[in-house]
């Protein structure tokens, strides 16, 4: 944090490089960012500090740091298997999903996209209206049709409808996107005696991927936080994806707070790694969604 | 949860369009015939294979309007079925009754309540990330070192889950949990609280960590929509004499407008639809004593987990036609502006 602080006394110097937007306050600019990230991350970093604390320092001093750092709550947990077995249903869940997800939506957004049939409009809005319906609204006959599909405790229960619901924001994407590549390139994809098909094949999945991947990320950060569907679909501890994982062990562990802390720490590098890994095409897409 | 909220800005946006779109589409139907000129809203399109073979459309977009069908549409139209029945969720529903779930919906004190609460949670949201995101975006619109990092640690929040934001929080925040000895250590041991169970604050605690949780997907939101207008527009106003906050307010908020509405949208819409969060660090029970109940935990609450399988979709019924009305009341009063030219007919409002 002293290195932002001394940053903002050298702003000025940088300021007049490449903008010439005349802006006042550069200083208090930084003081605010450094306050404001302060804010944002103290949480996090007081859960992951926490996992290297004893649950009697934390019960004498709950915002205190650790006298020793003891890796013993990590290692536990690290070693204890059933985090392990989280792990892999969340990773499952979110692969087949963001796969499931991307490869439907590709698939009918260019047919809305670049084909002209009739009902097309309607087909397009009947997507679009399901921005109306979020999980949270269909949740409980969503079970009962997961449930009378004999896919209750299975992974392929949470998976299916995710992919469905993931479909709508998918295709409201992609299809402008879709729409974007130049019909000079499919006329000469045509008269060199590509088909249709060809063309989806050969110049279309090719040239969305950078829309493909912004839809694939962000599928598959809501499958990794997902929790209301997990919930009511998977009962079994085994088959439990990590967000059931954090809550059940924070219930079953609810006395050993330094432990909850690790579990609660490890369950959130992997989206975090995730983010950071992508952050370009996360913050990237969501602007392009705006501006277009 | 998260990213689906995060995805619909464009989906808020497109779905004003697309149903724009939709509605203009039928009325010049391109169909069999593929003359070109029918093409008014989706530009030019003036290539080889307008007609379509209806093999390939079935193929191409069959598997996914089956899934989402199944999985997304089904559901909604049986829950308005199912919420006629007193039903416990075995076998097939027989004991009709009517509109009495809904009757008792509407005249439950706690369902009230919740509603209450969501009323309350979306009016606060507005109230605190909006003027918070604006002021954030405004400050950080401009070259500043590190910007892309601190941009990415403001969003930090919003890309961990609500599982682990409900467990993190509601461990910092019982009675002797961090904050308190936090305050504790700074000599401010009197102010020392109950955040979490006491009612008169438990929902101001639950703004707060909304507040944290989600306003950094404001500030992303609003920095791209600053980032869309022209440079020009304020090194001229700058020229002329204008300072720095008339230029802001004269100029910037204006064309941010769009953005703004989107966003305003998006957190209405989150916030009649709030679940994760209070589920998990309140609970089931505990939420409606510490005043943080919402419809959705009320739907959860009394349906899935009484086993009132009827009586749960007549409250996500309820959930949903409430925000559809509001859903639409709000794309009729306010995002129509945007679909007609927000550019022109906002110079002598603001």
């Amino acid at each position: 944090m002293s290195a932002m602080s001394t940053i903002s006394g050298m702003a000025p110097v940088t300021a007049p490089r490449s903008s010439t937007r005349l802006r006042p306050g550069t200083p208090i600019a930084y003081a605010v960012a450094v306050v404001v990230i302060i804010l944002m991350l103290a949480p996090v970093v007081f859960i992951i500090i926490g996992g290297f604390r004893t649950n009697s320092e934390l019960s004498v001093d709950p915002a205190g740091l650790p006298a020793v750092w003891n890796i013993s709550n990590y290692v536990d947990v690290l070693t204890g298997g059933v985090f392990w077995g989280e792990v892999l249903n969340s990773v499952i869940v979110a692969l087949a999903t963001t796969l499931g997800v991307v490869v439907l939506g590709l698939m009918a957004s260019y047919v809305l996209a670049r084909y002209s049939f009739r009902g097309r409009g309607v087909l397009y809005a009947l997507f679009a209206a399901g921005l109306m319906f979020p999980m949270t609204v269909a949740i409980t006959p969503l079970y009962i049709v997961v449930k009378n599909l004999g896919l209750m405790n299975s992974l392929g229960g949470v998976i299916l409808p995710q992919i469905a619901f993931a479909l709508p924001t998918t295709i409201i994407i992609l299809v402008p996107f879709l729409r974007a590549i130049p019909d000079e390139i499919q006329e000469a994809a045509f008269i060199d005696g590509c088909s249709r098909l060809g063309f989806f094949w050969r110049m279309v999945v090719p040239l969305a991927t950078p829309g493909v991947i912004t839809t694939g990320i962000l599928a598959f950060i809501a499958s990794w936080n997902s929790y209301l569907l997990p919930l009511f679909i998977l009962n079994k501890p085994a088959i439990f994806t990590l967000p059931l994982g954090v809550q059940a062990f924070s219930s079953q562990y609810s006395v050993d707070t330094a432990k909850v802390l690790a579990f609660t720490a490890l369950s959130m590098i992997p989206a975090l790694l995730f983010f950071a890994f992508f952050e370009r095409r996360i913050v990237g897409g969501l602007s392009g969604a705006v501006k277009g | 949860m998260t990213v689906r909220e995060a995805v619909p800005v464009e989906a808020g946006a497109a779905a004003g369009s697309a149903t724009a779109a939709a509605g203009t589409t039928p009325g010049t139907p391109p169909g069999k015939t593929g003359r070109p000129t029918g093409r008014a809203t989706g530009g030019p399109r003036r290539r080889p294979f307008n007609r379509a073979s209806r093999w390939e459309v079935a193929l191409l977009v069959g598997p996914a309007l089956l899934v989402f069908l199944a999985f997304v549409m089904f559901p909604v139209v049986i829950a308005a079925y199912y919420g006629f029945f007193s039903w416990q969720g075995y076998g097939t529903p027989t004991d009709v009754v009517g509109l009495r779930n809904y009757l008792t919906i509407l005249q439950d004190p706690t369902f009230q309540q919740a509603l209450a609460h969501n009323g309350t949670i979306l009016v606060l949201s507005l109230v605190f990330q909006g003027p918070a995101a604006i002021g954030l975006a405004l400050l950080l619109n401009r070259k500043l070192r590190g910007q892309s990092l601190i941009r990415v640690l403001i969003f930090v929040p919003y890309v961990i889950s609500e599982v682990v934001v409900g467990t993190g929080w509601s461990l910092i925040l019982q009675t002797n949990g961090a904050f308190n000895g936090l305050l504790e250590n700074l000599g401010l041991g009197a102010v020392a609280e109950d955040w979490l169970s006491n009612p008169d604050i438990a929902i101001w605690t639950l703004m707060v960590i909304i507040t944290w949780k989600y306003i950094g997907f404001a500030v992303i939101l609003f920095l791209a929509g600053l980032q869309g207008i022209p440079e020009e527009l304020s090194e001229a106003a700058s020229i002329d004499g204008a300072s720095f906050w008339q230029i802001q307010r004269n100029i910037t908020l204006p064309l941010l407008g769009p953005t703004l509405r989107i966003w305003a949208f998006l957190s209405i819409i989150g916030s009649l639809q709030l679940f994760d969060l209070v589920y998990i660090i309140w609970g089931q029970y505990v939420s409606s004593t510490a005043g943080t109940s919402t419809m959705a935990t009320y739907m959860v609450a009394n349906g899935r987990n009484a086993g009132n399988y009827g009586y749960g979709n007549a409250v996500a019924v309820v959930l949903f036609v409430i925000s559809l009305i509001i859903a639409l009341v709000y794309q009729r009063f306010i995002l129509r502006r945007d679909t007609q030219g927000a550019l022109t007919d906002k110079g002598n409002t603001e």
